[in-house]
């Protein structure tokens, strides 16, 4: 190995262990025994996870979250996928400041979207807290959906629509038994992506919650400002897994270069 | 009345227009090619017929019907597109049966057609493949196959051999034709390649600038060409000014020419004529000057394997020549071009 390539190595060493330890850290600690988060832990059991399983508020945060990622990621796609299909396929005025205008919820900072939702759904219009999480939560993770979904399109050719047209298919027949079933493997990628944004999701969140309604990510920061067990570290633990097996899925189905070439 | 007819077709795409007030008529069981350079209107006259572009104007009827607004799906044609466009989720056999599942065919009818054509186009043994594990001459024939499957009432080919090697194509378009003519498919096939248009078609239409430069037989176009467009596309290289006298002929410089095959019936006084490079007879300069010949002066000479080429500087310009001499005769030779009577044709000006 040249000199170069020496450098660049440990470069990327170092990149990989500030990315990585703090999650081994938080990994460590979670399986820790003592009532504090203590790194290294002195001795190791399993009674936190026990415990984030038994505290009430976690599960039926957890199921809230879970709920409105669901949904709100169904709503995206039924949103999503027709936007994205007419975006790369519609031949119209001002296509690209359409496209950017679907795009936009992810260039706005997170906490002024949040916040300007909060003022509009909740103040104005009195909507109840679970509404308006899906609602916040469908026009933020639209855009991954959008992004996703026609950079496959753009790649599946417009000639094999017609091509399914002139054979017989109509226009509507054609998007369900050509299209779809050729960008399947966005919409489970986006559906994926979609999903972990929402799930994840503290600053829009934290102005849509209320009284009785949290999510779990939410939930965990309020309750970090009470306790300082390993509890939250055990949850974290959790998500993580969760995260990892989604995008082993889309890894599966896209593969994440997907993403680095878009 | 004509099988397909185009009346005052007009086509634009934004403010580009590419067909103005378009008309063409083909018979049934013909098969008649478009052919033309590219930006001509060649496949955008064909993704009209299918119904892929809108017409601004005029009508398209087929079989005594107004098919202008008959939506694409309903129309019952085949298309044999450019790069193919085979449904990559489905297999061979599904690519081809789609069309008949759309018409509702029955099961076992579907698998008798289905394995028919792929037998006759020589896939058998491939039905269960998916069109990324083909080659791009199987991947044709896929093709292909999808658009005969349905004896369509018509059947359209945008440069379907395009993107195969030289000896596939030769093959591919034998094929086209033996099948076309088995099942008496009315046909249009649109195509840049002049030799491939000529052993396929029965009439050939040649486009340019989205308007027909001449509609004839293959042989007509390449031995009688009508304009100068034409006769340079077929392979007329050299043109200059002939002026009709009475029933003789003369050039600019007043000097006779004779020509035998003027049968070109406008009434016109200047034509442009024009000779292939092979027909001019080229001579050393000197001895007694014959008739129809002009003296110029050898500039370039290039070896071609079977003949050398001659670009030759006269007085009505550069003239190209081939000639199948043994020895190449040097630059700057003064020669004598001999122009035999019956190669010269006579085309109207651009």
């Amino acid at each position: 190995m040249n000199e170069k390539g020496k450098t660049l190595s440990i470069f990327t060493l170092l990149v990989y262990f500030f990315l990585i330890a703090p999650l081994v850290i938080i990994a460590l600690t979670a399986f820790g025994e003592s009532e504090f988060l203590k790194f290294p832990p002195e001795s190791f059991s399993i009674r936190w996870f026990v415990n984030a399983f038994q505290t009430e508020m976690f599960i039926s945060t957890f199921i809230i979250s879970l709920k409105v990622a669901v949904i709100s990621t169904f709503l995206a796609l039924l949103m999503g996928i027709p936007a994205s299909y007419i975006i790369s396929r519609g031949n119209f005025k001002h296509k690209r400041l359409i496209e950017s205008f679907f795009l936009s919820p992810v260039l706005i900072p997170q906490i002024v979207f949040g916040f300007s939702l909060f003022n509009f759904l909740i103040i104005k219009l009195k909507l109840p807290v679970f509404s308006s999480l899906l609602i916040g939560h469908t026009i933020f993770i639209i855009p991954y959906i959008i992004r996703v979904i026609s950079a496959n399109l753009e790649n599946f050719d417009y000639e094999i629509e017609e091509a399914a047209v002139i054979f017989g298919a109509s226009p509507l027949k054609t998007f369900f038994i050509i299209v779809l079933p050729n960008i399947s493997s966005g919409v489970i990628a986006s559906f994926i992506l979609a999903f972990i944004n929402s799930f994840n999701n503290v600053p829009i969140s934290v102005f849509l919650t209320g009284p009785g309604i949290s999510t779990l990510p939410i939930q965990m920061m309020s309750y970090v400002e009470y306790y300082f067990d390993p509890t939250v570290a055990a949850l974290s633990v959790l998500l993580m897994l969760m995260t990892t097996v989604l995008m082993f899925i889309i890894e599966r189905s896209l593969g994440l270069n997907y993403f680095v070439e878009n | 009345m004509s099988f397909l007819s185009l009346e005052n077709l007009t086509v634009a795409y934004g403010k580009n227009v590419v067909l103005e007030d378009f008309n063409l008529s083909i018979n049934k069981g013909e098969f008649v090619s478009l052919l033309g350079p590219s930006g001509c209107g060649k496949t955008t006259t064909l993704r009209s017929i299918a119904g892929f572009v809108k017409a601004q104007k005029g009508k398209i009827m087929f079989k005594n019907q107004d098919f202008t607004e008959v939506p694409v799906h309903k129309k019952h044609f085949g298309f044999v597109f450019q790069n193919y466009a085979l449904f990559p989720h489905l297999n061979v056999f599904d690519n081809v049966a789609f069309g008949l599942k759309m018409q509702k065919t029955v099961e076992a009818e579907i698998k008798k057609r289905v394995e028919e054509i792929i037998e006759l186009v020589g896939l058998s043994g491939f039905l269960k493949r998916y069109p990324a594990e083909l080659s791009g001459g199987q991947q044709q024939r896929v093709a292909l196959a999808r658009a005969l499957v349905i004896e369509p009432d018509l059947l359209l080919l945008d440069e379907p051999l395009s993107n195969l090697d030289a000896k596939l194509r030769v093959e591919m378009r034998v094929e086209i034709r033996n099948i076309q003519q088995k099942l008496g498919l009315t046909t249009v096939y649109v195509t840049h390649d002049q030799e491939e248009c000529f052993s396929i078609s029965d009439r050939v239409v040649v486009m340019k600038d989205g308007e027909i430069e001449q509609l004839d037989s293959p042989e007509k176009i390449y031995r009688k060409p009508e304009t100068e467009f034409v006769a340079d596309f077929v392979g007329f290289e050299n043109f200059f000014d002939l002026f009709q006298e009475g029933d003789h002929f003369k050039t600019s410089k007043d000097q006779l020419f004779k020509v035998s095959s003027a049968d070109l019936d406008d009434n016109l006084d200047k034509f442009r004529a024009s000779i292939r490079p092979d027909d001019i007879e080229i001579t050393l300069a000197g001895g007694e000057q014959k008739e129809n010949t002009i003296i110029g002066e050898i500039k370039i000479s290039t070896f071609l394997g079977e003949k050398y080429q001659y670009n030759v500087e006269t007085e009505y310009g550069e003239f190209v020549v081939n000639a199948a001499t043994e020895k190449r005769v040097e630059n700057n030779k003064k020669v004598n071009l001999y122009f035999p009577e019956d190669k010269i044709i006579l085309v109207r000006e651009e």
